[in-house]
């Protein structure tokens, strides 16, 4: 504990977090991710009424003082199921990442530190899902598993996964031919040991930006699948559920539609900018 | 130039087999009995004897490989199998929708195309200033806005209105304008990102200094110097486009009721009409990966290095 002060210290003098602090755009974009966590974990405290409540007698009405988001066909509070919204699309963002980068991961470190026949298999099979492009192939999941969150959270899951495995292989590839890597299989560090301790490690700042920008598409992307009636179903409603139903009551309650997706954009806007800040701090040369 | 060629297009052939392949393999990952994934819900009520009739017929009772040659060898003869809910051929179905696909698709990499490559030339040129501030932040914001929404924030005000455009449907130009624009704008700003990046790095040259030096008009040298040397990393961006152009186009088909094969495929996932959905899937696959082969195919045209690379 006594220790941790001079390292964060010294953390926070360190050039990579120097360039991300002197970055206007990568603070915006952590600012509105944070505002999106803070959304989704005090839900209950800020929305105006708890989401599902419905008051048939002030059915679709604009925004007002009462209701800062209007009210929907069920007279919803608007506001309140935005701001509970965030918290599908914070899981449905990160759920999907996480799968990608834990399997892709895999593929990609037992490519490259292997090489050989094995990685010439697994790399084609992530060429061949590469070769669809991307709703494409989330759409031939969801076609094949049936519509519906957790198999639309799969879909995006094995979109992501040829990226991560790229990209780690590829950091591995160099990384495998560095002499402490020589070094700690000389002292007779076994292929697991390498693997983990020493070759994935490299891997890190670039996994770390992939993975935000990724947060950011999986959001959009699941967002897309709700949008087509694919994705989450009623009654769990995420933004795009919100905007698929808001259309029917187009052109009258345009509020339907104008707040759910002022939300999905200031998200995907945020992990962006967040994304491009961390790429530009951990890997200047980009 | 001619090996190149070869080289890629041998290099598709593992590609054609794990697409196909992973489309095939669609039918055996589906939950419940593959008769009645592919014969629809009607095939539900019969059992037994009957059943078991219609596995032989459609041939699920073989091996797999002995399947998948069989699907392969359909695949070639032009037979994607046989649509569940409208029990019309799927490759007439698909073939029917296409051409709206194909335009809208199109016309919204056009629009991509010269919005994304002019805001980022004059992004490049007009470096640190406002015109360059305001290319980037409309290029983040194009990315970061869904295009189900960007597509409802064009009909509110076009449409609904002002009432210049219609707001769904296929037919004449101007029911094209509001989808291209909708499906052109996210790609467009990651062109103009691509793009001012290239040109900056280009203008930066010892050539284009040469240029400038010999006293080379500013014009020539941007498009002559800067802009065709440029063109590489923007055509490979173009190109990578391409795939979530066709996501987009899968999205703005919905917004405006565009009668594409995107919307197709949606429907026939929800009707759980799997043969459609794989013939769709398969269909629009293959013409990406052709599309992507001419892509690389006219780098090599461009660029002496990639072919001898």
């Amino acid at each position: 504990m006594a220790e941790l002060g001079p390292r964060l210290a010294a953390a926070w003098r360190s050039p990579a977090t120097r360039r991300f602090r002197r970055n206007p755009g990568a603070w915006v974009g952590a600012a509105i991710v944070l505002a999106l966590v803070a959304l989704a974990a005090f839900a209950p405290l800020i929305a105006d009424r708890p989401p599902d409540q419905q008051n048939l007698r002030q059915r679709l009405q604009p925004p007002s003082v009462e209701h800062p988001f209007g009210t929907d066909e069920f007279g919803r509070s608007v506001f309140a199921r935005v701001a509970y919204g965030a918290r599908v699309s914070l899981l449905t963002g990160i759920v999907p990442v996480a799968l990608a980068l834990l399997v892709g991961s895999t593929i990609g470190l037992l490519a490259g530190y292997f090489r050989g026949r094995l990685d010439g298999l697994l790399m084609r099979a992530m060429d061949v899902l590469l070769a669809f492009p991307s709703l494409l192939l989330a759409l031939a999941v969801v076609g094949t598993l049936g519509p519906g969150i957790v198999n639309a959270v799969i879909a995006i899951a094995v979109v992501d996964v040829p990226q991560y495995a790229r990209l780690v292989r590829s950091v591995v590839l160099g990384a495998r031919e560095e002499d402490y890597v020589q070094a700690a299989r000389a002292l007779g560090a076994g292929d697991g040991r390498l693997m983990l301790r020493h070759v994935l490690p490299s891997a890190v700042g670039p996994i770390v930006v992939q993975a935000t920008l990724g947060v950011g598409f999986a959001i959009l992307a699941i967002a897309g699948l709700s949008f087509l009636g694919l994705g989450v179903q009623p009654p769990t409603s995420d933004w795009g559920e919100m905007l698929a139903r808001g259309r029917r009551y187009l052109p009258d309650a345009t509020w339907l539609m104008i707040f759910p997706g002022l939300a999905v954009s200031l998200t995907v806007l945020g992990f962006n900018l967040l994304g491009d800040g961390l790429r530009d701090a951990l890997d200047p040369r980009a | 130039m001619l090996p190149y060629v070869l080289r890629r297009l041998v290099g598709t052939v593992p590609v054609l087999f794990g697409v196909t392949l992973v489309v095939f393999a669609m039918t055996w990952l589906t939950p419940g009995d593959p008769v009645v994934a592919l014969l629809g819900e009607s095939a539900q009520g019969i059992t037994g004897q009957a059943r078991e009739e219609l596995r032989r017929e459609l041939g699920l009772d073989r091996p797999w490989p002995v399947q998948y040659v069989e699907y392969v060898s359909g695949l070639a003869r032009g037979d994607l199998g046989v649509s569940a809910r409208s029990r019309r051929p799927v490759l007439r179905e698909v073939l029917d929708r296409l051409p709206a696909t194909a335009e809208l698709a199109l016309a919204g990499l056009a629009i991509a195309v010269v919005v994304g490559v002019s805001l980022g030339v004059a992004a490049a040129l007009r470096k640190r200033t406002w015109v360059d501030a305001l290319a980037i932040a409309v290029a983040l914001v194009g990315v970061s806005v869904p295009v189900f929404w960007s597509g409802f924030l064009l009909m509110l005000v076009f449409s609904l209105e002002l009432g210049w455009l219609p707001a769904s449907g296929r037919g004449t130009l101007r029911h094209l304008v509001l989808p291209a624009l909708t499906v052109g704008i996210a790609s467009a700003a990651f062109i103009a990102r691509i793009t001012r990046g290239a040109v900056l790095e280009t203008l930066g040259q010892d050539y284009v200094r040469t240029a400038r030096a010999k006293g080379v008009p500013a014009r020539t040298v941007l498009v002559r110097h800067a802009l065709r040397n440029a063109l590489l990393p923007i055509v490979t961006v173009v190109g990578l486009q391409l795939g979530s152009l066709l996501g987009g186009a899968v999205l703005t088909e919905t917004v405006f009721a565009w009668p594409g094969v995107g919307r197709m495929l949606v429907d026939a996932i929800l009707a759980r009409d799997l043969p459609l959905v794989q013939g769709s899937v398969l269909v629009v696959s293959l013409l990406f990966i052709l599309v992507n082969l001419a892509v690389d195919l006219s780098y090599a045209a461009i660029n002496p290095r990639v072919r001898y690379g």
